[in-house]
């Protein structure tokens, strides 16, 4: 396919992102002048021209909703609505506008140049500007949500959930309680060809997919796998032989209580199939399948937690060979050295948890943040009534003794009624020397939030939209924010993909943000984990100093001397020896920085 | 996301205050934008895949808005209203604990599935509002309707009859106890039951929210009947 466009604006479009860029780094800190956060109560509604409000981050893209996917019609376009139901009530011929969650924008995955938004109604692929902005390059229509999409090279993995899916991506539904024509489950879709996508595997599963993740197999380069969490009703058997549901007591073939386990051969992806549904929430004593939470409260006052018979997202952290799940009523870590046979080494329970959803690893695989979506996404729990624990971040450090609960992190409750908001997916912001994370909120945005002290996360940058409607509650907001190779892309329900650009201030340095910038990958999925490794380059080495500094672990005259050193390239034996006596007199997260400080002049 | 239909929806005039908050670097960065607009390339090529192995489709935007037209048929609509009336029982029982039991796990779970159906009901009835449906269940239609007045018939199947909510009205203590989860156990039992039939209808439950709905009235329902034979059988 040919692309037109001119030379002139290519340049142009240089030049200006040149006089733009922000993130040139600096041998002195830069002085940011103390910024508090601004207000995002009460922001004005509209899909197009919501108020906005950002602290710490800008937006520097918002690319709408493809075409294909954003019908004129839908409820929460400004007075459609009413327009429709007072004629429908009035028993004119209307055409009725589409269900507001099936045009809804879901999660990312990233490929070379190619950013994949998966969709209820398929999924699209842009491709990345080098003014941080993207150009929409294929619209792939398959309907039946969620959508969730990985990728691999040329193949995209999307997970279909919907009643009305159908195997080969019509519409119209499926007739009748089993059919052949339904599909539910995980689907590869080989887009080399952009005008000829091919759909060349379609793996039925019994409860769905919601989500899904891509495990690579460390040792075979030829074969990956795929663990599915299905989190709808089983099916049954007569539309899928291997199904059949009900509790473990009543049957213990019950397709509840497990994942699914696909292997996919790279050279033959149409031969992929589920090749286990391991019992990874079994008892360890007695090997009852149903081994962990069986829904309920853990105390009185506590959140009705939900039954662990699921994982809604699995994050894999293949060079660790670990996997934390979010399973519902549990946090689970497990251990996938073998990616075809996971198994549980430690759980966790939490009585603020009504329903574990999503978890990442930091870079040291240490911690895990697990996230509660509390109302399951379409619900407004970030109002003032709403509890500051419930529907919140919980961080847990991976002891000895296996998962241990410490810090909460909500972003502050002032959204309106009318504005679904929970905790939801998010990455690591690779800033060396600590845990960072950008994470979408749904209608609350999205929020940049340090957990490095376990027991004390909190927000160094955010932003924030007005609700689509200041009536109606309609499904929007920030499914997600993930960082991929120096910017946030977070997909938009509604309204399309943001992009953002993080911006230095007095919780972030520029060298701090320079040096994230290096770390950078050909593909990622946002559930699979690939561990961050920093070039020896002297930004590193300050943002190392920048923390030192903001914590007081190094005193202003102390640190420009190390910045010099840095500059320099080279510490000299006196230097090196106070760097070693403060390290010995500093807080654990202090030290670490001391040490990789003394590392890089080393 | 996860559908669990327990919206907050409360309508409130959001109060609108202007903030005055913008990056004086967003100038630079619209422009770009701007000028990298989709009228200087070619429409992206919109691809109806076959299913496996089979040719795809090129289509227009029209007919990629028409595929996402996703359809609900006559069934589905009455499925909403009658389960609004079910629903409407549960929360009924619910409010009939107060005073006639002391059992923490029996009003824990009664406090419980009370406020989960009366969300319910309220996603229930925005679904029908929005799409222009009538809230109230259709008489006649319907062909477990039973128009009788008969208080051993209950209104339809897997509701308790007015005989028997007048019984757990009358009961207190252990008796309450055990009528109350016997009868809620067969109420939830009848909307799965409704849920199954409605999905043996051709082309019914394909609205992606009411296949989320129903997936969720499933999961739940049968979740909760397996605590409360737990808890029926401890009461002894």
């Amino acid at each position: 396919m040919t692309r037109i466009k001119t030379g002139i604006s290519i340049l142009a479009l240089a030049m200006l992102a040149g006089a733009c860029s922000q993130t040139t780094t600096t041998t002195e800190p830069a002085e940011v002048a103390s910024n508090p956060p601004p207000s995002r109560e009460g922001l004005a509604p509209g899909v197009f021209d919501a108020e906005e409000v950002s602290w710490n981050i800008e937006l520097v893209h918002a690319e709408p909703t493809p075409e294909a996917f954003a019908p004129d019609n839908a409820m929460w376009a400004p007075g459609v609505e009413m327009a429709i139901v007072r004629a429908m009530q009035a028993g004119e011929e209307v055409e009725r506008p589409p269900s507001p969650i099936s045009f809804a924008n879901t999660d990312l995955a990233f490929s070379g140049d190619r950013v994949i938004m998966g969709n209820w109604h398929g999924f699209n692929v842009f491709e990345t500007q080098a003014d941080a902005s993207v150009e929409h390059v294929l619209s792939v229509v398959c309907p039946g949500g969620q959508g969730d999409v990985s990728v691999h090279g040329n193949l995209v993995f999307r997970s279909v959930e919907d009643n009305r899916g159908r195997l080969d991506c019509g519409a119209g539904g499926v007739e009748g309680e089993s059919s052949a024509e339904r599909f539910r489950g995980v689907q590869i879709f080989d887009i080399s060809d952009m005008s000829n996508v091919r759909q060349v595997a379609a793996v039925q599963t019994c409860r769905g997919s919601h989500t899904h993740t891509v495990v690579p197999d460390m040792n075979d380069p030829s074969v990956i796998y795929i663990y599915n969490s299905g989190t709808s009703s089983v099916r049954p058997s007569s539309e899928l032989e291997i199904c059949s549901g009900g509790e473990p007591e009543d049957n213990p073939d019950t397709a509840l209580y497990s994942i699914d386990v696909i292997r996919v051969p790279l050279a033959t992806p149409e031969e992929a199939a589920i090749v286990n549904r391991p019992r990874i929430f079994a008892d360890r004593e007695t090997g009852a399948i149903a081994g962990l939470w069986r829904g309920g409260q853990l105390a009185e006052d506590a959140q009705e937690t939900s039954v662990t018979n699921q994982c809604h997202d699995i994050n894999v952290y293949p060079e660790m060979g670990l996997a934390a799940g979010a399973c519902s009523g549990n946090g689970i870590l497990l251990d996938i050295s073998d990616p075809v046979n996971p198994s549980r080494i430690s759980e966790m329970s939490d009585p603020n948890m009504a329903y574990w959803h999503a978890a990442v690893f930091n870079n040291d695989a240490d911690k895990i943040l697990f996230t509660d979506e509390w109302g399951g996404g379409l619900g407004a729990r970030c109002r003032a009534e709403d509890p500051e624990t419930w529907g919140a971040n919980v961080i847990a450090d991976i002891t000895e003794s296996g998962l241990e609960g410490r810090g909460y992190f909500k972003i502050p409750n002032t959204q309106s009624e009318t504005e679904n908001c929970v905790a939801h997916n998010g990455s690591l912001v690779p800033v060396p020397g600590r845990d960072i994370i950008v994470q979408g909120w749904y209608s609350g945005g999205i929020s940049v939030i340090d957990f490095t002290d376990s027991n004390n996360p909190f927000e160094i940058a955010f932003f924030d939209r007005g609700p689509l409607d200041a009536e109606e509650l309609y499904l929007g907001g920030n499914w997600a924010a993930y960082w991929h190779n120096g910017l946030v892309y977070a997909p938009e329900i509604v309204r399309g993909l943001d992009i953002f650009r993080l911006l230095p201030s007095e919780y972030l340095s520029a060298n701090e943000i320079a040096a994230a910038e290096l770390v950078r990958f050909e593909e990622s999925n946002t559930q699979t984990q690939m561990r961050f490794d920093w070039p020896d380059e002297p930004v590193v080495a300050l943002a190392y100093v920048d923390q030192l500094a903001r914590s007081g672990a190094l005193n202003t005259a102390m640190a420009t001397t190390v910045r010099e050193a840095v500059n320099a390239g080279d510490a000299g034996a006196d230097l090196m020896s106070a760097l070693e006596e403060a390290s010995a007199h500093a807080e654990e997260a202090d030290a670490r920085r001391f040490r990789a400080l003394m590392g890089w002049f080393q | 996301m996860r559908l669990n239909w327990s919206l907050g929806g409360k309508k409130s005039p959001a109060a609108l205050r202007v903030a005055t908050v913008l990056s004086a670097g967003l100038l630079c960065v619209v422009l770009p934008a701007a000028a990298s607009s989709a009228s200087l390339a070619q429409p992206a090529p919109i691809v109806q895949p076959g299913a496996p192995g089979e040719n795809s489709r090129t289509l227009t935007r029209e007919q990629s808005l028409e595929l996402g037209q996703s359809r609900y048929i006559e069934a589905d609509a009455r499925f909403m209203q009658h389960m609004i009336v079910h629903h409407g029982q549960a929360v009924e029982m619910g409010a009939l604990v107060e005073g006639r039991t002391t059992h923490e796990g029996v009003r824990l779970m009664a406090e419980r599935i009370a406020l989960t159906q009366e969300s319910e009901i309220a996603m229930m009835r925005t679904w029908l509002t929005r799409r222009g449906e009538s809230t109230q269940m259709q008489g006649g239609h319907h062909h477990h309707m039973n128009h009788a007045m008969d208080p051993n018939v209950p209104v339809m199947p897997g509701m308790l009859s007015p005989a028997q909510m007048d019984e757990l009205a009358a009961a207190s203590g252990d008796r309450f106890n055990q009528l109350y989860l016997t009868g809620m156990i067969l109420h939830h039992q009848g909307a799965i039951d409704m849920v199954n039939e409605l999905l043996s209808q051709p082309g019914a439950g394909e609205d992606p929210e009411l296949s989320e709905f129903l997936s969720a009235v499933v999961a739940d329902q049968s979740t909760e009947i397996l605590r409360m034979r737990h808890m029926l059988s401890q009461l002894g």
